[in-house]
């Protein structure tokens, strides 16, 4: 497997002139299984809109295994949290799916043999295959959320960005949604995952990033996954600029 | 009996031109009604109803009462707060259907206000409820154009607008125009409004774009069967609604939406999935689906494995 790697430099965000997000470096190994932890408000979301172009760049760059921002579209899903999705879309688990090769299908190409094996595969990667035919809602929270990664699959993105994907679920679907992220990873595609139970962290994710608006630690989980680190993380103020109040959270 | 009360309608030139207008309306209204439904736009779709005014009073002022020009005016006015809405909610912390209530109210009032300085006597009566048996040429070469533009538009644009009203973050993550397409949403809507404007009125033309897919949304789980079933209930409703007014001899926009409501209703009521009168039919808890589970489970005396609800 070749050594892919997504490359974040000096990054900022801000909104309306004042920064979310401050200066942080980042290489990230594809393959690997990261999960980004801060308290709310510690930027976690806009990190995520800034590396899919939702939001413009204040400073910095990013580029993946040499291709630029604009090159990689693509290259990147974004997987919004649940609860920003109208579940009530009249549409079925595969028509969402299928929504994944529009992108390289162009606006009016319709589907080929080998996009609807793409679909089929995706449904069938993430234990979907049966449900294909339901309305969005019919499903359970970490169905709904597979779906999206089938959606992302479908794309043939190689880097996923979950944005608290966990949330809301019940033990036994938390492990099939954590399985189905291993085997993404494990098939050499990068994986992101904004979380913030810290019970959890030790058995999902290879490394870590610690955000609280500035960068406070990344690295391989067993090192970094520190009392220390969690306390700087999540028992400080957010650096939000020294022209604003820190709002104090614990 | 003799059925010539039947086709007596067809007879009549007025009613032919009718027949066509509403035909067109319908389905263009119909189809485009599957964004409003989807985008919760219904608001929107009333204010710019209301908004067309002051652009009608502008044209009646300084050009007196010729088509073309009215039609210029209620697009500018549209257009105006169409705009101006997206504008004002983009750029402050005011949300678009505040935005919207305030700037339609200001439009209308200003309409009101400029329409007293009028030389030319006004019907609004007209303007509200629109008169389809008197529709002239320019009036359908109008509403012909319209539907010339909006349809295709709609159809070619299908997926990128998809992607758009079902998730606009990932959509613009994906590199779709999100915010392009939603000012093309809006600016279609505007000129359905105003192909509709003569024909059925502004209020009655809400019911047009909103009914349609209402229903269909009630029936299907397809967006694209939103669209052209939309367009079809639109299209065949609207003609239905009118031939009524005539063989009963009631005003015709009222059938019109009339006869969309009650279709609307009937599936409201008995849709075969989503039909609230359906839902009290059918036995409650135990329906086929959990009661066969059920009956698995307690001859296997085991749990099922699969942990995830169903509905």
């Amino acid at each position: 497997m070749s050594y892919h790697r997504l490359e974040i430099k000096d990054l900022t965000v801000s909104y309306r002139r004042v920064p979310a997000v401050h200066h942080v470096n980042l290489e990230l190994r594809c393959g690997s299984c990261v999960g980004l932890l801060g308290p709310n408000g510690a930027g976690k979301t806009s990190l995520f809109k800034a590396l899919v172009g939702l939001v413009p760049l204040e400073t910095g760059s990013m580029n993946f295994h040499g291709d630029s921002q604009s090159l990689i579209k693509s290259a990147i899903a974004y997987l919004p949290q649940r609860t920003t999705v109208d579940w009530d879309f009249p549409i079925t688990v595969r028509r969402m799916v299928e929504m994944g090769r529009y992108q390289a299908l162009g606006w009016w190409r319709s589907f080929r043999q080998e996009d609807r094996r793409a679909v089929d595969r995706a449904l069938e990667a993430m234990e979907l295959a049966e449900f294909g035919e339901r309305q969005i809602s019919a499903l359970s929270g970490g169905q709904q959320q597979r779906a999206f990664l089938a959606r992302a699959l479908a794309q043939e993105a190689h880097v996923f960005l979950l944005d608290e994907p966990f949330s809301g679920l019940d033990k036994p679907a938390q492990d099939l949604l954590s399985g189905a992220i291993r085997r993404l990873a494990g098939a050499g595609n990068l994986l992101v995952v904004s979380h913030h139970d810290l019970r959890t962290v030790r058995d999902l994710f290879d490394q870590v990033i610690f955000l609280n608006g500035e960068l406070v630690a990344f690295g391989d989980t067993n090192l970094v996954f520190t009392a220390e680190n969690i306390r700087k993380t999540f028992q400080t103020h957010i650096f939000s600029g020294s022209a604003h109040e820190p709002d104090l959270v614990v | 009996m003799s059925l010539t009360w039947l086709f007596e309608p067809f007879r009549h030139e007025f009613m032919q031109r009718a027949l066509f207008g509403c035909a067109l309306i319908g389905f263009t209204n119909g189809a485009l009604s599957a964004f409003i439904v989807i985008r919760r736009l219904a608001l929107m779709a009333d204010a710019m109803a209301h908004s067309l005014l002051p652009g009608v009073a502008v044209a009646l002022i300084l050009f007196g009462l010729v088509p073309g020009t009215l039609f210029i005016g209620a697009l500018v006015a549209a257009l105006l707060v169409a705009f101006g809405t997206q504008i004002i909610s983009n750029s402050s912390r005011i949300k678009e259907d505040t935005a919207l209530g305030l700037l339609f109210a200001c439009s209308f009032s200003l309409g009101l206000v400029l329409i007293s300085f009028s030389r030319v006597s006004v019907n609004v009566s007209d303007y509200l409820f629109g008169n389809i048996l008197g529709l002239g040429d320019a009036d359908l070469w109008v509403i012909y154009f319209i539907s010339l533009i909006v349809l295709p538009l709609l159809v070619a644009l299908e997926r990128p607008l998809l992607l758009t009203v079902f998730e606009s973050s990932v959509a613009a993550s994906q590199g779709v125009p999100v915010n392009t397409l939603k000012y093309l949403l809006m600016g279609t809507l505007v000129l359905s409004m105003i192909s509709s404007l003569q024909a059925v009125g502004v209020i009655l033309a809400l019911g047009m774009l909103i009914a349609p897919a209402a229903t269909i949304y009630l029936l299907s789980d397809s967006f694209t069967s939103m669209f052209w079933l939309g367009g079809t209930l639109g299209c065949v409703g609207s003609c239905t609604g009118l031939l009524v007014s005539f063989w009963l001899n009631l005003p015709s926009g009222p059938c019109i939406v009339l006869v969309l409501g009650v279709i609307f209703l009937l599936a409201y009521l008995f849709s075969p999935k989503y039909g609230v009168a359906t839902r009290l039919l059918r036995p409650r808890h135990l329906h086929e689906a959990s009661l066969a589970r059920w009956k698995l489970n307690e001859r296997e005396q085991t749990s099922a494995n699969d942990n995830e609800p169903q509905r």
